[in-house]
């Protein structure tokens, strides 16, 4: 059915709103990052047990995006009551259905325990990891079923666009967003109003509208969320983007590790299609746009924007100097606007909300809320979405429950490759672009990994710098050759085989290749070093001088030998040994066969008292 | 020697792609997928169609990841090697596997059964270390895990019974 005025799109969301019962049942299971836990085969439960109980009529079982609270998967949650449900198998299926829907009753083992109070807390508005969290631009995932834009047009989806058509020109539009001081959410953090800005006033027709969904930065996965668990908001903010510049054409660049985020995709955009919210004249008005998506082929250098020009175009995705900035000369030398995959999902917000009521958000020059991936040694991993200026030990301790186990936080990583490691004395900094900055590290894309006391920060720099040396593209000397040889210096230090003299080679390397490089890949990539650098050399030290790895972390500076005065004699690293190397007796302290061992770690990993030296 | 494949699928592809600006990625994806590789007589055939040199099209399939120019295996291993992993051990798993297989990164085993791959990011940090066989993900994994991951494999037991915290 094609809408071919405004008109028509509001009376098809009055119909969609009449027929929500607020009140009506509803089992919502997250169909997107909890499938690695299973998610698919409890969803079939449900369903198979509904059908049983006469009840697929009755209760509606809806298919969401992520919930952030990755660490409990499978999850699943029950309207009206919004109760939480945690780490679900199929055999629970039964129960729920006849306990919890029929009866109305609590199955307590399934929810949520509160370690310090020792609680059990069914709802999720209680619990530690969502209190503290500001779902604006996540409002929806884990809400609705991003397969369905019924579900989306239900939450006001599409009003901003409606909003933009109606009653404001290109330039209002730009105005609010300036106004809101939206900066972009890919780790720049460039005004975004003024990007539109300088795109709209280029001269050069057609214009190009790009969203850069190349989340590439390991350990990010906010763009994943946004898009498997409500790409609408994404599609919104890129219409009403191209509007603002003037573009007639749209790209979607996915990387192609993400193949459910370009499945909810496609089917949002056939959607769109076919309801005439994408296409020439959309919905009777004069504006057109035509959005495709492209999909990645794995090169982590195309989420720089000239690269991933260079990708869309079908060639070698490989940077090239700026300026000419894609405002003036981009996609096939005609002007072209890139945000990133939240920055779009904050512009809806922004134009129903209005700047001021937006901008009340966050810190002076920061604002909004922004959505972290927590990952890394740390307990509840997951997606989280908090207000700017939040600080980093509210998020890491109170969000995130702090590192398992009980071990010591060493430090948070932000930023990835091209950021930085914050220690623990500066957790207490407020989270905005610039303060993160001045600690060595960058906002990034949002990816934030908890290290602990058993990761070495050596081997954390050499793993990004391996990590650079894979993804550089080759085309400028001091990417290409300079991180090379600081990888072989780290990865000497690593082996024990390091000197004094290399820490200040490392430094001057690093400033040479920030200074040189041709593109931000390259001049963020010794980030990573000079951070650990500037607050673990200690660490570095003790691997020169001692040859010592304080984290018993790399391998060549571990004797697998077990220190009997702090063997605990529990005889666990027996039991975890794949080769059978460790020998154990009852009250004895253990004993590790060198011609067996495979210096796999298992056994450090897993012992309680750190004997294994 | 590999006999030569069908190149059908290949003309099919070309045909719908003539034309278009920026087909070159789309079209190797597509030849990827039916193929599980690039081969060798289709570059010349999409050089011809999309007017682009072989040498370009060669630079464009070695500089991106996800292109091979050599059959993979049934099972594609695809490890995770981001940062949430590495923190959590991936480089000890990855040796692991490469021992159970008796191959290294990017290789494949002798019976064409499992091509082992490491992959930037999977984007699935939250269940660090993590790993895709084909479509499915292990999540959460230790050396015990993989062990008996490899075994229900070898056994032709399918992922219902594996799926596990």
């Amino acid at each position: 059915m094609k809408l071919n005025s405004i008109q028509d799109l509001e009376a098809l969301r009055q119909k969609i709103c009449k027929g929500y019962d607020p009140q009506q049942k509803r089992i919502r299971i997250c169909m997107t990052g909890c499938l690695a836990h299973g998610a698919d085969k409890v969803r079939d439960a449900l369903a198979d047990e509904l059908k049983k109980q006469g009840l697929e009529q009755k209760v509606e079982l809806i298919e969401t995006g992520c919930f952030g609270f990755c660490a409990k998967a499978p999850v699943v949650a029950i309207d009206p009551d919004d109760i939480f449900y945690q780490q679900v198998q199929p055999e629970d299926a039964a129960e729920i259905i006849s306990e919890t829907i029929i009866e109305g009753k609590i199955i307590d083992r399934l929810t949520y325990l509160d370690k310090q109070s020792g609680q059990r807390l069914p709802y999720s508005r209680d619990i530690p990891f969502y209190k503290k969290q500001v779902k604006h631009v996540l409002s929806r995932c884990g809400r609705i079923d991003p397969k369905r834009i019924d579900h989306y047009l239900l939450y006001d989806g599409y009003k901003a666009l409606i909003k933009v058509l109606t009653s404001l020109s290109p330039e209002e539009v730009i105005d609010i967003i300036k106004k809101s001081a939206l900066r972009g959410r890919g780790g720049g953090g460039f005004q975004t109003g003024l990007k539109w800005e300088f795109c709209r006033s280029a001269p050069g027709e057609p214009k190009y509208l790009v969203c850069n969904a190349d989340e590439g930065d390991p350990g990010a996965f906010m763009d994943r969320g946004l898009l498997e668990g409500d790409p609408h908001s994404v599609l919104e903010g890129m219409l009403i983007g191209a509007y603002a510049i003037g573009a007639k054409y749209g790209y979607i660049y996915v990387r192609a590790e993400y193949p459910l985020a370009i499945k909810h995709l496609k089917i949002a955009l056939a959607d769109l299609e076919s309801l005439g919210l994408l296409g020439d004249r959309i919905l009777g008005t004069d504006f057109s746009f035509h959005l495709q998506i492209k999909e990645g082929a794995g090169a982590f250098v195309c989420g720089e924007e000239t690269a991933l020009m260079a990708s869309i175009e079908g060639r070698r995705g490989m940077p090239r100097p700026r300026p000419p900035f894609p405002a003036i000369k981009g996609l096939w030398g005609n002007p072209t606007n890139i945000n990133n995959v939240e920055t779009f999902g904050n512009v809806p917000l922004i134009i129903l909300q209005g700047s001021e009521e937006y901008s009340r958000l966050g810190t002076e020059k920061s604002k909004g809320t922004k959505i972290f991936a927590l990952a890394g040694r740390i307990n509840n991993t997951g997606l989280v979405e908090i207000p700017m200026g939040t600080r980093l030990r509210e998020i890491i301790f109170d969000i995130g429950g702090g590192p398992p186990k009980g071990r010591k936080f060493k430090a948070v990583q932000l930023g990835g490759p091209s950021g930085g490691c914050i220690p623990e004395e500066h957790l207490d900094v407020p989270i905005d672009y610039d303060s993160l900055i001045s600690l060595g590290a960058i906002m990034g894309s949002g990816g934030m990994i908890v290290m602990d006391a058993a990761n070495c920060m050596v081997d954390v720099a050499r793993f990004f710098l391996e990590f650079i040396q894979n993804e550089s593209c080759g085309k400028c000397i001091p990417c290409r050759i300079g991180t090379k040889r600081m990888l072989e210096i780290v990865t000497r230090i690593t082996e024990g085989k390091g000197e004094e003299s290399d820490l200040e080679l490392l430094q001057e390397l690093a400033e040479g290749i920030k200074a040189t490089s041709l593109c931000g890949l390259g001049q963020t990539a010794p980030n990573p070093v000079l951070s650990t650098l500037r607050y673990f050399a200690d660490e570095y030290r003790a691997h020169i001088l001692e040859k010592r790895c304080p984290a018993h972390c790399c391998i060549a500076l571990i004797k697998f030998e077990v220190d009997v005065d702090l063997c605990k004699r529990c005889g666990l690293c027996k039991k975890v040994c794949p080769t059978g190397a460790v020998s154990w007796m009852p009250k004895t302290a253990a004993s590790i066969d060198k011609s067996l061992c495979i210096k796999c770690k298992t056994c450090i990993e897993n012992c309680p008292a750190q004997a294994i030296i | 020697m590999s006999q030569s494949p069908d190149l059908t699928y290949v003309k099919q592809i070309l045909e719908n792609y003539k034309n278009k600006s920026g087909a070159l990625i789309p079209v190797l994806q597509k030849i990827q997928d039916h193929y599980t590789y690039i081969p060798e007589e289709a570059v010349d055939l999409i050089a011809e169609a999309l007017n682009i040199p072989p040498s370009e099209i060669y630079g464009v399939i070695t500089f991106y990841a996800q292109f091979y120019t050599r059959p993979q295996g049934k099972y594609t291993i695809r490890l995770c090697r981001g940062t949430a992993c590495h923190v959590k051990g991936s480089k000890s798993i990855l040796e692991n596997i490469e021992r159970k297989l008796g191959i290294k990164e990017g290789e494949t085993t002798q019976d064409g059964l499992y091509t082992l791959r490491t992959v930037a990011c999977l984007g699935a940090c939250a269940v660090a270390p993590v790993m895709m066989i084909n479509d499915d993900y292990y999540g959460e994994l230790t050396a015990e895990k993989v062990d008996k991951i490899f075994t229900n494999m070898a056994t032709g037991e399918t992922r219902e019974s594996q799926v596990e915290k």
